[in-house]
């Protein structure tokens, strides 16, 4: 089976990956729009904040598509799909047959209709050539503006600020993150950015950007506000790429309608994954869900049986020196859901939980994230509840040993877990004359295993000494007893 | 007759003790494993061992396997072997006769064993059950290094480094004297990371505790090299001279970013980046494996993500750093260096290497044609027994595969449909109860011979008391088969003779024994291989000039985590881990004879959490009934909160219904063969009748 996919970034390179474990003979060719080989965009946070070289994230290595026998079409993007004759055509003309087709095409970044955003300095934040314009940028930038408040404008403004730029978010709704958290987790968030140095202005509608000679010098808001820039960072949301199936008369929504096997409602022979598709009146906009998908094509096309049922969505701030996970329903208060919330704005900590029929609907973790690998495994998993709430919000709590004395713990406690001796033996070795560590262990092997047990033995032997000093008592026999 | 200096029968650790003749037991001071003289329970009642009660001390034979046994002659019970052999392989050719052996064996027996194998029954099909230990640990090793020895370093570096990251080992339960280098490792500073599904006592002493879910072991390694490389902590210096590989690893942990990590092992990332930074800033660190990360279906991948972060850190060929598997058996290494691997020749040599074949055939006197071909690894060995082209006939030597194989009830069921087996054991294991002829054999203290511990240290055991009357050791039984099967060349019962054939068979191999004699190691505490020549100091430190591959540079491999073969579900909505406890020792065929030991933990257990327990409205004591795809056990339950709430853990090593590998998953690492032991998918049922009271206290 001839496999053509569009579309080489995230879910599509994962896709082509996938594939080619299930299946090492199948021809698989795949069209990437960018020159570069497939890159992980999570980490593009990491190269704006100087953590990672832009020729470091990369997701294959130069001859992996040689090794493994893929056609991979790099900087070529399609500009025609032909259905009846089940064909692609690329930009420079060529045209390839397929038995399968995956659209990847991703999404393009939102560029809002106003005026002066065509200059030189106004940049998005989506793809590598991006990341390296805003580094480039940001070298001798003295002041920048991010346009939106929500994830990516975040990260984006933290790395400038890293990068020591002042920076302003200007944010339209009426707290950080609007889709994510809650109106007190955004408080909470503004407050430790503004302490890494990244201003916010929420409610901000951008009305302008002003220009000198062709290059950006600020930003005007529609409350007549005017913000001195030098580079301006616009992250204002994302638009799926659907143009392509649009014109080969696939139905699309927002995004490619997709049914469980992520075949396009009108063709079975034409497949989409990411974020250009729509599954259930959903278009994810996360790493995830779009590996979930690609997995499960992945399946399809190699004969096995799979479904995508929707994924849950965990979202998480790459951003240094903020700790941040938001999953679910975070919105919900305690009319409608179980609420249980834990918040110390003086660190920047806020914690929320939110349960339903005993399972976990939503959280949000701010400032102190220790427990987040297990709220996203109870969420993903749908998994009961602790019976204790605390453990979801503190992570260590209510493990390990309680710490006791030689005097509390029972005769039957076991002290030496190597030779399986337990106070009362110990006891009984000090009754019958033992009045230190050698002649314990002589007489009960305690101390002769791991050897993590002679505080313990030591401890009891003083306090059984203080109890009843005895005849063998001398003065000064604890510094001797090791 | 003063105490015979020898070694604890137990662990790989092989700690030193002195036997006198009435077998007490006391810990020497000059083995640097047990340093100032500890010893576990285990090794303090090892003498028990020599007169457990129902030791075998005459061959036993029964017509069928209905009937019962009877006590023989040592002549009616080989020349029945010989004469079962013989049919079995005139009918069905020569393979069809297999041999299982141990990683308790001595070096000589193991020797003595595959060559036997290959020159007297000439079949291909010899394995051991060291298949279930190290192997994916020792197939990571060779990728990567071209060599494979469990620890790169003495034990006496390891309180020289300043991290240690152990991941899936429990050593204060396993090999309680190991914990004395650690803490003397903490003393001077050092740090103690612990991989593990459960809170272990071992986890218990460590500043950094990564509860991870089962199975996500090499998700966790990739992780950390990911932060390695973000976090400005990769070797680049190293890397470029010593190691090839990095970009492709490199592209594959791109995927591997942290809170993608958090969200497959359930680790904080917190928690990754302070690993990560304790081992990346220490001037010496260890990176070590044990059973829990190996024992998967992914084993041989996941203990290669744990090397990579070795290599990307800059560890091995480093005084005092590296990576290294702390092996299991007492002679887990020596045993898989001298042929009892179903594709090796000794000197860890390659079965399908022509001049490998053609040197051991010279040292054996055979023509390399005559040698066979790899045969089938242990648990396909096991699943193969008595199916149509499988083996028909079997001898097991220093093994128990009825408790200790995965999907136990299966192996009982293939042991049962050969047309002949054969056990060497000096107890009545589970497994000779199900043989046609058993031989009594020697034990560790009644017979001389060398074994490999954990540092690749080779040791000297010596007899320490007669056998008893009746009794005989494997190289006798060996040494007498050979002769009625006219085996060519020579087959010694001297364990010294043996060892010097072993010398010249494993000269010029990667685990080259040939200038390591008795008396060296006497003189010497000890002789590290590989050492290649009697003026040869050994090798203490391996890699530090190069590593064993063609170009000297160690291989970065990329892997992916893939998870579990079998994830929750609906039905089987838990994860089940499996291992050891303090008191006993794999099959627990010897530490069940042990009354002390038995006193200790008299039966096994289900440890569940109290979240669970309260689910399933059980108290610790009542009675669970565990199931998983392939059977059910039974057992108490223990409730303790330092286990995740998604997991269940049984110590594997009793019979019965209560055999955790009743339920352990059989699917097998495509490189390795080792079986899915640490990780399968089972419910957990109150069982109403039998609900504990608390009656035992």
């Amino acid at each position: 089976m001839r496999t053509v996919i569009v579309g080489n970034g995230m879910a599509g390179s994962r896709l082509v990956g996938e594939l080619r474990s299930r299946d090492r003979r199948m021809p698989i060719t795949v069209f990437g729009a960018e020159k570069a080989r497939p890159y992980n965009r999570v980490m593009l946070s990491n190269v704006l904040a100087g953590a990672s070289a832009p020729g470091d994230i990369h997701l294959t290595d130069p001859g992996w598509y040689a090794d493994n026998d893929v056609d991979a079409r790099l900087g070529l993007p399609i500009t025609r799909i032909d259905r009846r004759e089940r064909t692609v055509t690329s930009a420079d003309g060529d045209v390839t047959p397929y038995d399968a087709l995956v659209l990847a095409t991703g999404s393009t970044p939102v560029v809002p209709p106003l005026p002066g955003l065509d200059a030189e300095g106004v940049v998005v934040f989506r793809t590598l050539e991006d990341c390296r314009a805003i580094v480039r940028h940001a070298e001798s930038a003295r002041s920048a503006v991010v346009v939106g408040g929500g994830l990516l404008g975040l990260e984006a403004a933290r790395g400038l600020a890293g990068r020591g730029v002042p920076v302003t978010v200007v944010h339209r709704a009426g707290h950080l993150m609007d889709r994510q958290l809650d109106p007190e987790a955004g408080g909470v968030l503004r407050r430790t950015l503004h302490d890494l140095g990244v201003r916010t202005l929420l409610n901000a509608r951008l009305s302008a950007a002003r220009a000198e000679v062709g290059r950006v010098s600020g930003v005007e808001l529609d409350d007549g506000t005017v913000l001195a820039a030098d580079l301006v960072v616009l992250a204002c949301g994302v638009r799926p790429e659907t143009g392509l199936a649009t014109a080969s008369g696939l139905t699309v929504d927002r995004g490619v309608l997709v049914d469980d096997r992520l075949r396009s409602v009108d063709d079975p022979g034409v497949h989409a994954i990411g974020e250009c598709a729509q599954h259930q009146g959903t278009v994810y906009g996360l790493v995830a869900p779009a590996w979930e998908q690609a997995r499960v094509v992945a399946d399809v096309l190699t004969g096995r049986t799979a479904r995508y049922r929707g994924s849950r969505l965990v979202t998480r701030l790459k951003a240094t020196g903020i700790e941040l996970a938001a999953m679910g329903e975070t919105g919900l208060g305690d009319d409608e859901a179980e609420v249980v919330r834990f918040t110390d704005p003086t660190r920047g900590t806020y914690k929320k939980i939110v349960i339903r029929d005993g399972l976990l609907v939503g959280a949000i973790l701010l400032g102190e994230t220790g427990t987040a690998g297990l709220l996203t495994q109870l969420y993903d998993r749908a998994e009961p509840l602790p019976a204790d709430r605390l453990h979801l919000l503190f992570d260590g709590l209510g493990t390990g040993t309680p710490v006791d004395t030689p005097v509390r713990i029972p005769d039957t406690a076991t002290v030496c877990r190597c030779n399986n001796v337990t106070k009362g033996r110990i006891r009984a070795s000090w009754e019958a004359g033992a009045r230190d560590v050698p002649g314990v262990a002589a007489e009960t092997r305690a101390t002769t295993g791991c050897g993590g047990c002679r505080d313990t033995v030591v401890g009891i032997l003083e306090w059984l000494d203080r109890q009843d000093p005895g005849p063998h008592h001398e003065p000064g026999a604890e510094v001797s007893r090791l | 007759m003063p105490p015979t200096p020898t070694h604890c029968p137990y662990c790989a650790l092989q700690c030193g003790m002195f036997v006198d003749a009435e077998a007490m037991i006391t810990p020497r001071e000059d083995v640097p494993a047990n340093a100032g003289g500890a010893l576990c329970q285990k090794g303090w009642t090892a003498g028990e061992l020599l007169s457990a009660p129902d030791r075998v001390t005459a061959p036993l034979m029964r017509a069928h396997r209905d009937a019962p046994f009877e006590r023989v002659s040592w002549e009616a019970a080989l020349d029945r072997i010989t004469a079962e052999v013989g049919r079995v392989q005139d009918r069905h050719g020569r393979d069809a006769v297999a041999v299982f052996g141990g990683g308790g064996l001595t070096n000589e027996k193991a020797y003595q064993l595959g060559k036997f194998a290959r020159v007297a029954l000439r079949t291909a099909n010899i394995d051991y059950n060291g298949r279930f230990c190290m192997s994916s640990a020792a197939a990571a090793q060779n990728r990567a290094f071209g060599l494979d020895r469990g620890l790169p370093v003495p034990v006496t570096d390891v309180p020289e480094a300043g991290a240690i990251l152990l991941a899936g080992g429990n050593v204060a339960e396993t090999m309680p004297p190991f914990v004395r280098h650690l803490a003397a490792q903490r003393e001077r500073g050092g740090r103690l990371i612990v991989v593990d599904p459960r809170e272990t006592p071992t986890a218990r002493l460590a500043d950094l505790h990564l509860q991870l879910t089962p199975g996500t072991d090499l998700a966790l390694a990739n992780g950390l090299l990911h932060l390695a490389m973000t976090e400005g902590l990769i070797d680049e210096a190293y890397l470029a001279r010593r190691v090839s590989g990095l970009e492709a690893v490199r592209t594959v942990v791109n995927a591997y970013w942290p809170e993608r990590v958090e969200r497959i092992t359930g680790v904080p990332v917190p928690r990754l980046r302070e690993a990560v930074r304790l081992l990346g800033t220490a001037a010496r660190a260890l990176i070590l494996t044990a059973r829990g990360a190996e024992q998967h279906a992914t084993g041989t991948d996941t203990v290669t993500a744990f090397v990579n972060l070795a290599l990307g850190l800059g560890l091995p060929g480093r005084p005092g750093s590296g990576f290294g598997c702390l092996t299991g058996q007492g002679n887990g290494q020596g045993g898989r260096e001298h042929g009892q691997k179903a594709d090796q020749l000794p000197g860890y040599r390659r079965i399908d290497d022509p001049a490998a074949r053609r040197h051991v055939a010279r040292v054996w006197g055979v023509r390399p044609e005559d040698l066979p071909g790899p045969g089938l690894s242990a648990a396909e060995l096991l699943g193969a027994l008595g199916t149509e082209d499988g083996p028909r006939a079997l001898l097991v030597f220093g093994s128990n595969p009825v408790v200790s194989a995965p999907d136990s009830a299966r192996v009982e069921k293939r042991l049962d449909a050969l047309e002949f087996l054969a056990v060497a054991d000096f107890v009545p294991s589970e497994t000779a109860m199900r043989a046609d002829v058993v031989l009594p054999t020697a034990q560790w203290a009644e017979e001389t011979g060398t074994v490999t511990n954990l540092e690749g240290r080779v040791l000297l055991r010596r007899a320490a008391r007669p056998r008893p009357a009746g009794v005989r050791d494997d190289l006798e039984i060996i040494a007498a088969l050979a002769e009625r099967l006219k085996a060519p060349g020579r087959f010694s019962t001297e364990p010294s003779e043996v060892f010097e054939e072993l010398r010249a068979a494993s000269a010029g191999g990667i685990a080259d024994y040939s200038g390591i004699t008795y008396e060296r190691i006497v003189a010497e505490t000890g002789v590290f291989w590989p050492c290649p020549g009697e003026g040869h100091p050994g090798t203490p430190r391996v890699f530090l000039d190069r590593f064993a591959t063609p170009d000297g540079r160690a291989r970065m491999v990329p892997v992916e985590h893939r998870g579990p073969v079998e994830r929750p579900c609906a039905d089987y909505p838990l994860h089940l881990t499996t291992g050891r406890v303090l008191a006993h020792y794999q099959s627990g065929a010897q530490t069940r004879r042990v009354r002390a030991l038995v006193d200790a933990v008299p039966e096994a257990f289900v440890e569940l959490h109290p979240d669970l327990a309260g689910r399933l409205g059980v108290d610790d004591g009542a009675t669970v009934r565990v199931t998983s795809r392939r059977g059910s056990a039974v057992a108490k339950v223990r409730v303790c909160a330092t286990i995740r709430r998604d997991t269940v853990f049984m110590p594997f090593h009793w019979a019965g219904a209560a055999r955790a590998n009743l339920l352990t998953n059989p699917a097998l690492d495509p490189i390795s063969r080792m079986p899915e032991f640490k990780v399968c998918a089972v419910r957990v049922d109150a069982v109403d009748q039998d609900r504990g009271t608390g009656s035992r206290g």
